[in-house]
């Protein structure tokens, strides 16, 4: 993985920074010993480390300001970070960088139930949010699985999405208003608690960007009110292609379940040895159909679900009769990834989305693909909404076993991309997808990106090396290259 | 070719638009950008020689309805769009209002650009998003006329900047989209409404919060004044002599039955309640959703206000001029102004009630010279006021695409 070339005149100036940012976070909130910043030196991606030139741990916007102006102004590039808990590299650090930790934005700042909105520091997890607001009855929509210890700063920049996604929405789709700094130290307020920002959709640009253009340090979210029930249904199916069906149907019919995740026989069978949930082994395809909302139309819908998965060949069928039942039914598929990471000593788990229907044939490619690569893969799919997430099984203290598990990796998501599908659904592009965005998006498409980069950080400071496989200058990509005046066309229709 | 003589440009397909916008950046020629033009007398006039009219980028080239994705050309009319999912029990989740009989045109002529460009949603923007919420990807040409795409056509995506978000409520000046993908959703199987009747502005908005703080999955939350009811087609609303508050049920109909019992039940201490069933409820909600009580009378100026829903009455109160009524559980004002006066469309006091409690207002209709001499959107402050313009120069570095349309040099 090719990161920028370090810049040894502020790796040189070291010192100087240190003193600059002393004089701007005062006491602990500036950490430079090896020791210490060992703990930043890489995110949820560990394949990959490098230990930053400094961390920095602010408390307010002011300071936030203060530090990127002073990096702007000596020319040191900045990687935002708030958990750590990316699974893409978006936190990875750079050896002339420094870490701008948004940890002590911790607080919960206001609960409007009445606006039913919340506003809330960056560095607030993204369950501490629900939890604030459960006790009314409400919560915050997007629940990544990592939500107990991702922070909602995190979750803007990524863009992060959860098994809810399909009736709920991403973060995008859940955020109000937002506070930012930009890198030379602007501090902006996007929207609030009222809908659609005016101007130019900067707080959607925003979200997902994965900190390439500004650092967040407030976020407005909205809160939902709690669904009255949940019930879940468990459904068995001899094949991957009646598994599709059975979803494709349910979606025809105009039932648009809260949560909708397939798993194959190796993560069926994985899950099962790990939590005992009663899974049946001998399918090759699990259905977990959630339906959520007010009492009666649970009810019903679950009696509609039921009935399709019958026509459609289900030979397991069971429903939740009570909470307990319904939280046993998820508990395999909340328990894959660990389940998984009791059969294999390393596993790499990927992030393509796909139209749905498309299912078997990925599913069939992917087998050869496993065959050929000599590695085993298990999924676990958020069918509802295409998001797959296979898992590649490696021994990573195999010689060369990372490498293959990687490039097995990259066929699948070019496979995800050649189906209709994207190269990430929700864990970013980071530094772990980013040599593969050509296969996406055409050079035209990626320089269009670039410039909005350079709008809010044209010195290309803030998070480089991320996303882009090739950060080009905003003056180079500011340049127009017109042969005017002639119309090459000259059948285009004019009145 | 002279640039000296107006020219409309009609392009056929994609090469074709990004021909015509290159040859306008070349010749520094502004472009006015249409769809289907039933928007053109929204926003700041133009001062565009040139047009470029996308109504022959026209047909849907992707309908999945299990995928739930419908990709179009540009300039397709919302209508067959519509039409084609109401064929399949489907819909615009965000559903789209129509501004034409309001600016004082026929309806049903917009485009699905002109739809997304504005990022126009209705009344059930509260539950389900707005049009940028189910804008998954896009073509579009730049004013650098170069060709890009970005998004895709699943729902889950977070490859690259998100740059429909930034097209969507752009209105025409960063880009000419030249295909669009949008996310579909099935149509409600019924639609019920309570009413309650009688309630004043803040009451009101009161009831809205608790409905839309309760779990019956409120798709529609609007408060009508009494002056703003009598003119409903619906007998139940006209003729009810007193303010109406609306609250909308969809869904299975078992359910839809339960949650309208539920929440009149819930909402009784406030007073007397009504339900509408189905065809009354569609009439009502296409009344609410196009601002049909101001249409008719163009002698007013019409603002769309978007406020934090419980500021919506004290928003209204501080105006203290003209006609009103609430959308968005309160959040969204409707507001008919009088045009004699100080001759700002009532800029001044509109402007100032906003800025006391946060969020946005828009001009949407008054005469030309007003939307040329009073901004017609929010003012932006001078730090958004130049990343904006910055943003603008990534994508139309020459100033040619819909130049002034939303502020003027941007």
């Amino acid at each position: 993985m090719q990161m920028p070339e370090p810049d040894q005149g502020v790796i040189a100036a070291k010192s100087d920074i240190v003193e600059a940012l002393r004089a701007i976070v005062p006491g602990e909130g500036v950490i430079v010993e090896e020791q210490e910043l060992r703990a930043y030196e890489s995110d949820g991606l560990t394949a990959y480390r490098q230990l930053p030139l400094i961390v920095v741990l602010p408390e307010t916007t002011a300071q936030v300001s203060e530090i990127l102006r002073c990096c702007q102004a000596r020319g040191v590039k900045v990687v935002p970070r708030g958990a750590g808990t990316s699974l893409s590299g978006g936190a990875l650090p750079l050896a002339d960088g420094i870490i701008l930790g948004l940890a002590k934005f911790n607080r919960v700042l206001e609960i409007d139930f009445d606006n039913r909105c919340a506003v809330v520091q960056p560095g607030v997890t993204n369950l501490a949010i629900t939890t604030a607001v459960a006790d009314q009855g409400f919560y915050y929509a997007p629940d990544p699985s990592s939500q107990i210890a991702c922070t909602i700063g995190g979750n803007v920049a990524e863009n992060s999405g959860g098994v809810h996604c399909l009736k709920y929405g991403l973060t995008t789709n859940n955020l109000l208003g937002l506070e930012m700094v930009l890198m030379d130290g602007t501090v902006l307020r996007l929207g609030g608690k009222h809908l659609d920002a005016a101007g130019y959709d900067l707080l959607g640009i925003m979200t997902g960007s994965e900190g390439l253009l500004g650092v967040v340090t407030e976020v407005t979210v909205r809160l939902l009110k709690k669904p009255e029930t949940a019930r879940a249904l468990l459904l068995g199916f001899p094949t991957n292609e009646q598994a599709g069906d059975a979803v494709a149907t349910i979606i025809a019919a105009g039932i648009i379940p809260g949560g909708m995740e397939m798993m194959d026989g190796p993560a069926i069978n994985a899950a099962e040895d790990f939590v005992q949930a009663g899974y049946p082994r001998d399918v090759e395809a699990l259905l977990i159909v959630e339906l959520d909302g007010p009492q009666a139309e649970v009810d019903y819908l679950i009696g509609e679900v039921s009935k399709i998965a019958e026509a459609k060949g289900a030979v397991t069928s069971r429903i939740s009769e009570t909470e307990e039942e319904r939280l046993i039914f998820w508990a395999g598929r909340k328990a894959a990834f660990p389940a998984v990471g009791r059969i294999s000593p390393d596993y790499y788990c990927m992030d393509g989305t796909i139209p749905r229907a498309r299912l078997p044939q990925v599913l069939k490619r992917m087998r050869e693909l496993s065959e050929h690569y000599g590695l085993r893969v298990a999924n676990v799919f958020h069918a509802g909404d295409g998001n797959l997430h296979p898992l590649i099984l490696y021994d990573a203290n195999k010689p060369g076993e990372l490498e293959k598990a990687e490039d097995f990796g990259a066929d699948i998501l070019r496979l995800c991309v050649e189906v209709g599908g994207v190269l990430t659904g929700e864990h970013g592009v980071g530094v772990e997808k980013r040599d593969l965005m050509g296969t996406m998006f055409s050079e035209a498409d990626l320089k269009q990106q670039q410039r909005v980069k350079c709008a809010f950080d044209p010195e290309a400071l803030l998070n480089p090396g991320k996303v882009f496989p090739q950060l080009h200058r905003c003056a180079e990509l500011g340049r127009m290259h017109i042969s005017g005046g002639k119309l090459p066309f000259p059948d285009l229709p004019r009145f | 070719m002279a640039s000296d003589k107006a020219t409309v440009f009609a392009p056929e397909n994609s090469e074709q638009v990004v021909e015509a916008v290159a040859w306008a950046a070349a010749e520094g020629a502004p472009l006015e950008i249409l769809g289907r033009g039933s928007k053109r007398a929204f926003g700041r006039p133009l001062q565009a020689a040139h047009s470029l009219d996308l109504s022959r980028l026209d047909g849907i080239t992707l309908y999945e309805p299990e995928e739930l994705v419908l990709s179009a050309r540009a300039g397709t009319p919302l209508a067959v769009i519509e039409a084609a999912l109401d064929e399949k029990r489907q819909m615009l989740a965000f559903e789209p209002m129509d501004l034409g009989p309001l600016l004082g045109g026929p309806p049903a002529m917009a485009s699905i650009g002109g739809v997304l460009a504005c990022n126009l949603s209705g009344p059930r923007r509260i539950k389900a998003g707005a049009a940028r919420d189910h804008f998954l990807g896009v073509a579009a040409a730049s004013g650098r006329g170069e060709l890009f795409k970005s998004g895709g056509r699943v729902v889950k995506n977070v490859t690259g900047y998100d740059l429909c978000k930034l097209l969507c409520g752009s209105y025409g000046t960063l880009a000419v989209m030249t295909d669009v993908t949008m996310k579909v959703l099935p149509r409600s199987q019924k639609t019920y409404t309570v009413l309650v009747l009688g309630l004043d502005d803040a009451t009101a908005a009161q009831a809205m919060s608790r409905a839309l703080g309760s779990p019956h999955e409120v798709s529609g939350a609007a408060h009508l004044p009494a002056a703003q009811a009598a003119k409903s087609a619906v007998s139940y609303v006209a003729g009810a002599g007193a303010s109406v508050t609306a609250l909308r049920l969809e869904g299975p109909g078992p359910s839809v039955e339960y949650r309208c019992a539920a929440l009149r039940r819930e909402l009784s201490d406030l007073g007397a309640t009504e339900e509408l069933h189905s065809q009354n409820s569609l009439t009502l909600w296409r009344e609410l959703r196009d601002a049909q009580a101001f249409a008719g009378d163009h002698n007013t100026a019409v603002w769309r206000i978007s406020v934090a829903p419980t500021a919506g009455p004290g928003v209204v109160a501080a105006i203290g001029a003209g006609e009103a009524f609430y959308d968005w559980g309160g959040g969204l004002i409707w507001l008919s102004l009088p045009l004699n006066g100080e001759g700002d469309a009532g800029a001044a006091a509109v402007r100032a009630a906003v800025a006391a409690v946060g969020g946005h207002a828009t001009l949407i209709r008054a005469p030309l010279e007003l939307r040329a001499a009073a901004p017609v959107f929010q003012p932006q402050d001078a730090a958004m006021a130049a990343l904006t313009q910055r943003v603008k120069d990534g994508f139309d570095p020459k100033r040619i695409l819909n130049p002034g349309r939303m502020y003027a040099g941007l």
